[in-house]
């Protein structure tokens, strides 16, 4: 046994779960800066696990349509667009009318129906949302007749702005410190041998407390089924010698499967290497192991703040507090005791008076 | 293809003119929230629009600063954020109504079985009865609650499993399962009829009563808070952040109800005891959420404006009066004693809804998960940054 058994670093996860000869702990190294935003890897998750269709829609943010991760998005490919190019790349639009991005535009159209969906759209990546209640309330987004003009060219020169596209697939980040692994309380979610964390779901009772528990917002109970749902880091592929869908189906490596220590060290080159070309916004997110959650099984190379993806700046497991929360608990179940009991001593007094 | 690329180009024409109206602004840019409420900023433009859509504050009607002429004070500053489409970082929970339900059923029953059991020891036969019976009525609808807000009922006893410390969740239902037999014995003692007392069955039940009675009453301290973990051991900003108070405020409120629940039920004369507990009860679980509303930095927003202000502040006035009518007439006068109960009773239950309630809220808007943390950091920057180096 070591320490940092709830929180803090911790090297061999698999280990302290009770595997005593284990493989080592795998991971993926998302690297978003060549990310192409082709989405294979939401369609190789969905093909192999059988991940059903949470419902086609059109969002209006930007590219995409899938919305969050969910009980039927393992996979999720995060679209923002910004006014502003990547370190000293060209993003090839010299001497090209370009418009700023149509961001606000599209913010609109989806802002009304997150509001207005019953869970404020946590509901995004397992089921489709609602549409807006009240038409006269938030009109339908008049998105235009396609035009012949160039962008832009309506507003001249200085309406112009430069324009990065940022694409970041998301998924399980498989915490060394897992929320929704601990709060189970069937023992449904459990640790795999690879380190990685899987629900059982025959086990799974769907209390949904594990939806609650993830500081990511991952995990998520599928309507009609009733249990809960989220990546399994492809553990039968990885019991098959094979690298998950997702990875086998990204195109330019930006899903990088292997050990989890090598990914690391990978990573770092890689910010490294950025760095040195000017891109001195890159930088790692659920890379280092002394986090809120121990790091991230599944970590990435983001190239702005991870709320901008839509990801929690500095999460941290509940679990964490798990100690000073039962000493609370306790301090006021004694309390409760001691009011009982009181409550009785101080009528016999008064009725002895 | 071309159907993508006609919208974007329109798209941009769109945005074109929007830009020209706010000129150099950035999207990119940090943009403070509208000072005006969202319902009228939405006419002033495309930075107000933009702002509430990026701040996710078009949720903000319930959380502007000093809202509805309360002449709060403003302990919060209007922090800046960003966010991905206004989209929410955290999954709500995905619980219904029925879990608040139970907090309250949880505490009520937990509550009554302490009332139950100093009144078989202290020779209140009444005021025994009323409690073991509605300990037992609470505990049999918490069970419904919690079953039927699974996902799949019939794997309820999935949970029996495990004992998993790290899950409140399977640390309450073992609470529950040493806490249930108990309740149930004495209570159906205290239905057995007459002619069926002599039997040896009920004389058997007769004599285990009592001791599976305390076994309950000993461990009700236990139901009546573990609750409070329940909900603050998740990633929910509404309760993790105030796991410090949080379980003083529901013990109290269970030993509110369950006072309340003996002073509707049994006459003025055996009560006395349902009082003090009501009362006591009562003045903690105020005074405990008093101090958790003192103490909440940002997500005290969620819990000061719209419904779950709604409900908690017709909580603390019904417990106030409850407590008030507990002190000065309950003692004297049967109805007076019945009224205070009840309002005990609704004080305690509009309190597990309001802090349910909140909780929920704070999920829905990425503002209360992204800037305690971004404070957090800078925080946690400021402290490096002064540090001395390290030696070595």
């Amino acid at each position: 046994m070591t320490g940092n058994r709830i929180s803090g670093p911790l090297h061999d996860v698999a280990g302290e779960a009770g595997h005593d000869d284990h493989p080592p702990r795998v991971g993926f190294f998302t690297d978003t800066s060549v990310c192409i935003g082709c989405k294979a890897c939401e369609v190789a998750c969905k093909e192999w696990n059988a991940v059903p269709e949470d419902g086609l829609d059109m969002l209006g943010m930007s590219y995409d349509n899938t919305g969050s991760l969910g009980a039927n998005s393992w996979r999720h490919v995060a679209f923002i667009e910004q006014p502003r190019s990547t370190g000293r790349q060209d993003p090839g639009f010299l001497g090209l009318p370009t418009g700023p991005t149509g961001t606000s535009i599209m913010a609109e159209a989806v802002g009304p129906r997150l509001r207005d969906s019953e869970r404020g759209g946590s509901e995004l990546g397992t089921g489709p949302l609602d549409a807006p209640k009240a038409e006269s309330e938030h009109p339908v987004q008049e998105l235009g007749m396609p035009a012949f003009a160039r962008p832009g060219d309506a507003t001249g020169a200085e309406g112009r702005t430069d324009f990065r596209w940022l694409m970041a697939s998301d998924v399980c980040k498989h915490c060394t410190h897992a929320g929704c692994l601990d709060v189970c309380p069937t023992g449904a979610l459990f640790r795999t041998e690879f380190g990685t964390v899987v629900v059982q779901q025959d086990i799974c009772n769907g209390c949904g407390y594990c939806v609650s528990g993830c500081p990511y917002g991952v995990i998520d109970r599928r309507p009609h089924d009733g249990r809960a749902q989220k990546c399994t880091l492809c553990y039968d592929r990885l019991h098959g010698g094979l690298e998950p869908a997702c990875a086998k189906a990204c195109p330019t490596d930006s899903i990088q499967f292997g050990e989890l220590d090598e990914l690391r060290e990978r990573a770092d080159r890689r910010l490294a290497q950025l760095h040195e070309l000017g891109v001195g916004e890159a930088r790692l997110y659920g890379r280092d192991p002394d986090d809120g959650v121990g790091g991230d099984g599944a970590f990435f190379l983001l190239l702005d703040e991870p709320e901008v993806y839509g990801l929690p700046p500095d999460p941290v497991v509940p679990t964490r507090d798990a100690p000073s929360m039962w000493r609370r608990a306790g301090a006021a179940a004694a309390a409760f005791a001691l009011a009982g009991v009181g409550a009785f001593v101080s009528a016999a007094i008064g009725a002895r008076r | 293809m071309t159907e993508r690329e006609g919208t974007s180009h329109s798209d941009t024409e769109r945005v074109g003119e929007a830009a020209a109206q706010a000129e150099n602004r950035d999207i990119d840019q940090r943009v403070a929230p509208p000072a005006e409420p969202p319902e009228q900023s939405s006419e002033e433009g495309s930075i107000g629009r933009e702002a509430q859509l990026f701040q996710g504050s078009g949720l903000g009607r319930r959380r502007r600063r000093g809202g509805r002429g309360r002449g709060e004070p403003t302990v919060v500053p209007d922090a800046e954020f960003r966010s991905y489409y206004g989209r929410p970082v955290l999954k709500a929970p995905v619980w219904e109504w029925k879990i608040a339900a139970y907090l309250f059923a949880g505490g009520l029953a937990a509550g009554s079985s302490v009332v139950a059991a100093g009144a078989d020891l202290t020779g209140r036969p009444a005021l025994r009865r009323a409690g073991w019976l509605g300990s037992f009525a609470a505990l049999l609808a918490s069970l419904y609650f919690l079953v039927s807000d699974l996902g799949r009922p019939e794997r309820f006893h999935h949970m029996l499993r495990v004992l998993k410390p790290t899950s409140p969740m399977s640390v309450g239902t073992w609470i529950l399962s040493v806490f249930g037999p108990g309740v149930g014995a004495a209570a159906v003692r205290e239905l057995v009829p007459r002619r069926w007392r002599r039997t040896w069955p009920a004389r058997l039940l007769d004599r285990l009563a009592r001791p599976l009675g305390l076994s309950a009453a000993v461990t009700a301290p236990g139901v009546a808070s573990y609750t409070a973990v329940l909900l603050s051991h998740t990633a929910v900003p509404g309760w993790n952040e105030v796991r410090d108070e949080l379980p003083f405020v529901f013990a109290g409120s269970a030993a509110a109800s369950g006072g309340g629940f003996g002073m509707l039920c049994a006459p003025v004369e055996e009560a006395a005891p349902a009082r003090v507990f009501a009362a006591v009860g009562a003045a903690g679980e105020l005074l405990a959420a008093k101090r958790m509303e003192q103490r909440m930095g940002l997500i005290g927003e969620v819990y000061r404006h719209g419904k779950v202000h709604r409900l908690r502040r017709a909580s603390e006035v019904l417990t106030l009066a409850g407590l008030a009518g507990t002190v000065l007439v309950a003692g004297r006068s049967r109805s007076g004693a019945a009224a205070s109960g009840l309002a005990l009773l609704a004080g305690s239950a509009l309190q597990r809804f309001g802090v349910f309630e909140a909780g929920m809220e704070s999920t829905k808007d990425p503002r209360y998960v992204v800037v305690p943390q971004r404070e957090r950091l800078a925080a946690r920057e400021a402290r490096a940054a002064v540090a001395p180096p390290d030696p070595g």
